[in-house]
């Protein structure tokens, strides 16, 4: 069979003793460098990169594999420790990680968080293996409108996962959106919301808007606290593993995860994002089984379903990559300047005619994927220690670390100005009762929003109707009002019980 | 009629007046276009006035809809606030310097020392000189460490005027 005979070709080369070491090291550099706030896959990999120009190509690109591994994990970990998303994927995970953690389960919050990505990574990787050629056609099929409409359902999606009203998380993603466009407008080539300052021409920073949001904010609020009711972590730790209705409560969320995720994943541009997103918002309108905790307030399974279609989209991302040439995110785009380095041309190419390196490099994300679960179970109980410091030695090193972080994105001290801003931004916002993540995706999703919503409507003459009358579109936003209803329903009839309770 | 959620109500302020900027700007500084043929202020505008409307939405329910608990901000936790924020400025100032003004570098070590002793003022009672000494002094060992020798990133360790730059 092929894919048997690809992945032999793969292992053949993989898993010789010395790139399985390669491997090893990139997983753990990436994951130490990972876990600390502030510093995400990208600036992982960047720093890390010149490490690995004097291996041999195949070697190269397995250890970049183990890093970026490595620090997705790792910023999956601050998020459940510290409340701290390293990068875009893992804001989700902060909401009920960090709840669990609070509640002194961060080990099987850490524990789901890597078995999920684990398994999420093997079926994407059999996926990536079986159907590389015709999942690539999807993205051909996938037009402007598509996309437009297809971010409209992730936005919607973003609003169930605010647990506050409907109403101001729709303005909060609105206010996001309109965020994400500080900067210079990639059509016109103007900038637009700089306020002259010259270093938001490249926009917002994303490290700078989600450390201000989330970090700071978080601190803040802790100690204006009570110091008797600051207990941020309760004293004693329930266990490292999850028991065995964690594990009844994950398989399905991880399931259903890995499914999404892996055909979201395919889709060049914030595939894999979306996907986290999506899979919370199933899992929150999942019906809860009795004695549940709800999702939001630390349920193994808003750890699960994230993680592992982050993971999942992270793998079928690579799709694009191998079969287009294009990168489908920015953590792409470095392995594709590692290529290039080694004189690989990336492309539809590689695979015929190189196709060691090819099937090489598929089961060396795989090959990642088992080291960083090998390296990560035993280090969780290091993790945990993390927790036991107390809190007035914790939250100056939380402060530190992200200035540091957001100071060496850009060696900027504007930036910390920056961070400085959002992290009152997001105190007067937790203040108010609005939850920042939505603004998050927001944020992230509004240029690309911008781009194809002019592209579609360019293309259709300025004819919106353009996206009822394309079969594809039209049914995803379908699916769009189909959600919103779902979330509005439940409001509707509690409110009218209400007003029957005062009658 | 008086304000039911006095949260809603000043959430529903701010995104009308961020709204309003927003749109504001936009049709006063950039071409906005048609449907078909989108101008730089196109996209925006419409954002800017849907959330001026969503804004009016919830200020006009935090008058109507009673809330259980009166949706009473609180009060304002200033000193962690300003100690925290004021931190991570000072962080910055001493880190990287401010040539706009000729303030120096005052480098990595400095910084340190003076972050953490403004973020442990953000609580009275964890406040004590010996413990901001020797937390300072370990946050500076283990930076210096992770920061300039495993990492070798571009940061300036020591003040300006001692190494000469």
């Amino acid at each position: 069979m092929d894919l048997l005979a690809n992945l032999a070709t793969g292992f053949a080369v993989a898993g010789t003793p010395i790139n399985l070491l390669y491997a090893f090291i990139g997983c753990l550099l990436g994951t130490l460098i990972g876990v600390l706030p502030g510093i995400g896959p990208v600036a992982t990999i960047a720093m890390l990169l010149p490490a690995t120009y004097a291996l041999p190509p195949e070697s190269a690109l397995i250890m970049l594999a183990g890093i970026y591994y490595g620090a997705q994990y790792g910023g999956s970990t601050t998020a459940i420790l510290v409340n701290l998303p390293g990068e875009s994927s893992s804001v989700v995970t902060t909401l009920d990680g960090y709840q669990m953690a609070r509640q002194g389960r961060a080990g099987p919050a850490l524990a789901a968080a890597g078995l999920g990505s684990f398994f999420a990574g093997c079926v994407g990787t059999l996926l990536l293996a079986g159907f590389a050629g015709p999942l690539s056609e999807i993205a051909f099929a996938v037009g402007p409108a598509e996309y437009c409409a297809l971010m409209v359902v992730g936005l919607i999606g973003a609003v169930v996962l605010a647990s506050g009203p409907l109403l101001k998380a729709i303005a909060m993603i609105i206010l996001g959106l309109l965020l994400g466009l500080v900067g210079t407008d990639v059509n016109s080539g103007m900038t637009r919301f700089n306020l002259d300052i010259p270093e938001l021409t490249d926009g917002i920073g994303f490290v700078a808007l989600a450390m201000g949001l989330f970090g700071y904010a978080e601190i803040i609020n802790n100690l204006a606290k009570n110091a008797t009711d600051r207990e941020v972590f309760t004293a004693k730790l329930q266990g490292l593993m999850p028991t065995r209705e964690d594990f009844r409560q994950m398989m399905p969320a991880v399931l259903r995860g890995t499914a999404l995720g892996s055909v979201l994943g395919v889709l060049p541009g914030g595939g894999a994002v979306l996907a986290s997103f999506a899979a919370y918002t199933i899992e929150k309108k999942i019906k809860l089984k009795a004695g549940e905790t709800p999702l939001g307030e630390g349920n193994i399974r808003g750890v699960a379903a994230p993680e592992s279609a982050n993971n999942a989209g992270a793998q079928t991302s690579f799709i694009p990559l191998l079969t287009l040439g294009i990168p489908p995110n920015a953590v792409m785009a470095l392995m594709v300047g590692a290529m290039t380095i080694h004189n690989i041309q990336p492309g539809p190419q590689v695979m015929t005619v190189n196709p060691e390196l090819f099937w090489g490099l598929i089961v060396s994300m795989w090959i990642g994927n088992l080291m960083l679960i090998i390296l990560n179970l035993p280090m969780i109980g290091v993790w945990i220690k993390l927790l036991t410091v107390p809190y007035h030695y914790m939250f100056p090193a939380i402060v530190l670390f992200c200035a540091i972080g957001v100071y060496t994105t850009n060696n900027s001290t504007f930036d910390i100005g920056l961070v400085a801003f959002f992290g009152l931004a997001g105190y007067i916002f937790t203040k108010l009762g609005c939850e920042p993540a939505p603004l998050l995706l927001g944020f992230i999703l509004g240029p690309m929003m911008e781009e194809y919503l002019k592209r579609a409507l360019k293309l259709a003459r300025g004819d919106w109707s353009v996206f009822l009358t394309r079969p594809l579109s039209a049914a995803l936003l379908a699916i769009g009002v189909l959600l919103l209803l779902l979330v509005l329903l439940p409001a509707i009839k509690s409110k009218r019980q209400e007003a029957f309770v005062d009658d | 009629m008086s304000i039911k959620s006095q949260k809603d109500f000043v959430s529903g302020l701010m995104f009308t007046t961020t709204g309003a900027v927003f749109a504001w700007n936009s049709a006063l500084s950039y071409e906005i276009g048609t449907a078909g043929q989108m101008g730089p202020g196109y996209f925006p505008l419409v954002l800017g006035l849907v959330l001026v409307l969503l804004g009016g939405f919830i200020m006009f329910f935090s008058l109507v809809v009673e809330t259980p608990d009166g949706g009473v901000i609180g009060d304002i936790a200033w000193r962690p606030l300003v100690c925290i924020l004021g931190a991570n400025l000072l962080f910055g100032a001493l880190l990287g310097g401010l040539p706009s003004i000729g303030f120096p570098s005052f480098g990595l070590v400095v910084a340190i020392f003076a972050l953490t002793g403004v973020a442990l003022l953000a609580d009275a009672a964890s406040f004590n000189l010996r413990r901001m000494l020797v937390l300072s002094s370990i946050l500076a060992a283990g930076s210096y460490g992770v920061f300039i020798g495993l990492l070798n990133l571009q940061l300036p360790v020591w003040p300006a005027f001692i190494t000469g730059y």
